[in-house]
């Protein structure tokens, strides 16, 4: 056996794995789609003493779209994104970013939630939902609450989420009327982690002037960056190519990635900037040509 | 702590079986070690390789990222059932056969469940979507270009 023992429980409705949950705190654990759970038990990195299974609770999945908002389900499946086309056009930094999200086989099990709720900084949805300012419905046996995307990852692998709580839908807001999106990554093969990867949204006034830009990388952190302030100088200006750049040179003097094996610091650094130069270029003429 | 243990029932190239599994045993090691359907590979057993991808409902997942006790009530497709009842090849099987798309062996079962769903799905790929979709299984002779000519010539036969 390749994981340590444990007791395994299928939940039956969302209360019952809350009531379970806040009974057993930190020995347990919710097992959604178990893509990053279960290797970590099999290398015996994780030993949770209970697993809860959610994949029974069919209202934590699926889109619910809603005035002003798009709501997703936590235990919605990246394959049932890929395979929504409407909501891959709504939201093109999601459909961008999907295909580099592992393989096939693991998309079809992977879900939104568990994704979020793992952090792992060099994952592509972190970066993407602080970059389309989620925010995180969290739910306990007690009580209800929403956080920013912004106040819930807090380190590495680390969240805002508590022993006794699960996040159960993330909201996003629709998008911003004259604006374009771009999510660009690259790694050493399709499916791996990538060495920077970059979500970049541009809305534009009537004037077609900068009005807002965000601007957000997986890979080069603890947590994804917000670096948005990278892009300060462009606002309320056209997007020449020269600010652009200076976009990028800024963004690269804000983020400290810690290298690895595969990219040193400075190569992460310098992938970063070229991808927030084309990144930012397409989101602006995306507000035009659309996605 | 006593050994956990639940009562599944689910079905495997379409026999049913039941059987009493620790929780903690994964569905690769359920195959093979528990039915005896030694055909599912298992390689890095995290979710990396690829060698142990079956379907789960028609859909390819790793079996060694499952637990056996999740697989309660569905249904499993493994590369035992992938051929004819009466020995007849599926028309990837005898595609890899054609063009050599098996070196070693080893992750040709991973390969052919991936393989054969994604045609299901997509009936005429372009090379590159065939080698995206090969992304998630790793052949260690290195011999890809023999298992996309494979997948293309069985894309080709399967559309008559």
């Amino acid at each position: 056996m390749k994981p340590a023992p444990f007791k395994y429980i299928a939940a039956t409705s969302l209360e019952h794995a809350l009531a379970l949950k806040a009974e057993h705190g930190d020995d347990a654990k919710f097992l959604a789609g178990g893509q990053s759970l279960i290797p970590a038990m099999n290398f015996r990195l994780a030993r949770p003493a209970v697993l809860i299974d959610i994949n029974g609770i069919g209202d934590l999945a699926g889109l619910r779209p809603q005035e002003g908002t798009v709501r997703i389900g936590a235990l919605t499946r990246y394959r049932a994104l890929q395979r929504d086309d409407t909501f891959g056009k709504l939201f093109p930094l999601i459909g961008e970013a999907l295909p580099h999200i592992a393989h096939p086989q693991i998309r079809n099990r992977g879900t939104v939630g568990g994704n979020l709720s793992h952090a792992d900084p060099a994952s592509e949805l972190p970066a993407i939902a602080l970059a389309l300012e989620a925010r995180f419905r969290v739910r306990s046996a007690k009580q209800e609450r929403l956080i920013a995307a912004a106040d819930f990852f807090t380190g590495a692998l680390t969240t805002d989420l508590q022993p006794d709580e699960m996040l159960v839908e993330i909201e996003l807001p629709a998008p911003k009327p004259r604006s374009g999106s771009c999510f660009m990554e690259i790694a050493r093969r399709r499916g791996d982690f990538a060495i920077a990867g970059v979500a970049a949204m541009v809305a534009m006034d009537t004037q077609d002037k900068c009005a807002e830009i965000r601007l957000t990388l997986c890979g080069v952190g603890e947590t994804p960056v917000d670096a948005s302030a990278a892009a300060d100088g462009l606002i309320g200006q056209a997007p020449s190519e020269q600010a652009i750049r200076d976009a990028a040179a800024s963004l690269q003097g804000m983020i400290e990635p810690a290298g690895n094996v595969h990219a040193t610091t400075e190569y992460q650094r310098h992938v970063a900037g070229v991808l927030t130069e084309r990144a930012l270029r397409t989101a602006a003429q995306r507000v035009h040509d659309g996605y | 702590m006593d050994t956990d243990l639940h009562e599944i029932t689910l079905s495997v190239n379409g026999a049913s079986y039941t059987r009493r599994v620790e929780s903690r045993m994964l569905l690769s090691d359920f195959l093979r070690h528990e039915l005896g359907l030694a055909g599912t590979h298992v390689g890095c057993e995290h979710g990396v390789c690829g060698a142990c991808t079956v379907l789960l409902d028609g859909e390819p997942v790793r079996s060694c990222l499952m637990l056996a006790v999740q697989a309660k009530g569905h249904a499993i497709s493994t590369i035992e059932g992938l051929a004819s009842k009466d020995g007849t090849y599926h028309p990837l099987q005898q595609a890899m056969h054609d063009h050599h798309g098996l070196q070693c062996g080893y992750c040709t079962p991973g390969i052919l469940m991936t393989m054969t769903a994604f045609l299901d799905e997509n009936a005429s790929p372009s090379e590159d979507e065939v080698r995206e979709a090969l992304s998630g299984n790793l052949c260690r002779c290195t011999g890809y270009q023999n298992i996309v000519d494979a997948v293309m010539t069985a894309a080709m036969r399967m559309r008559g």
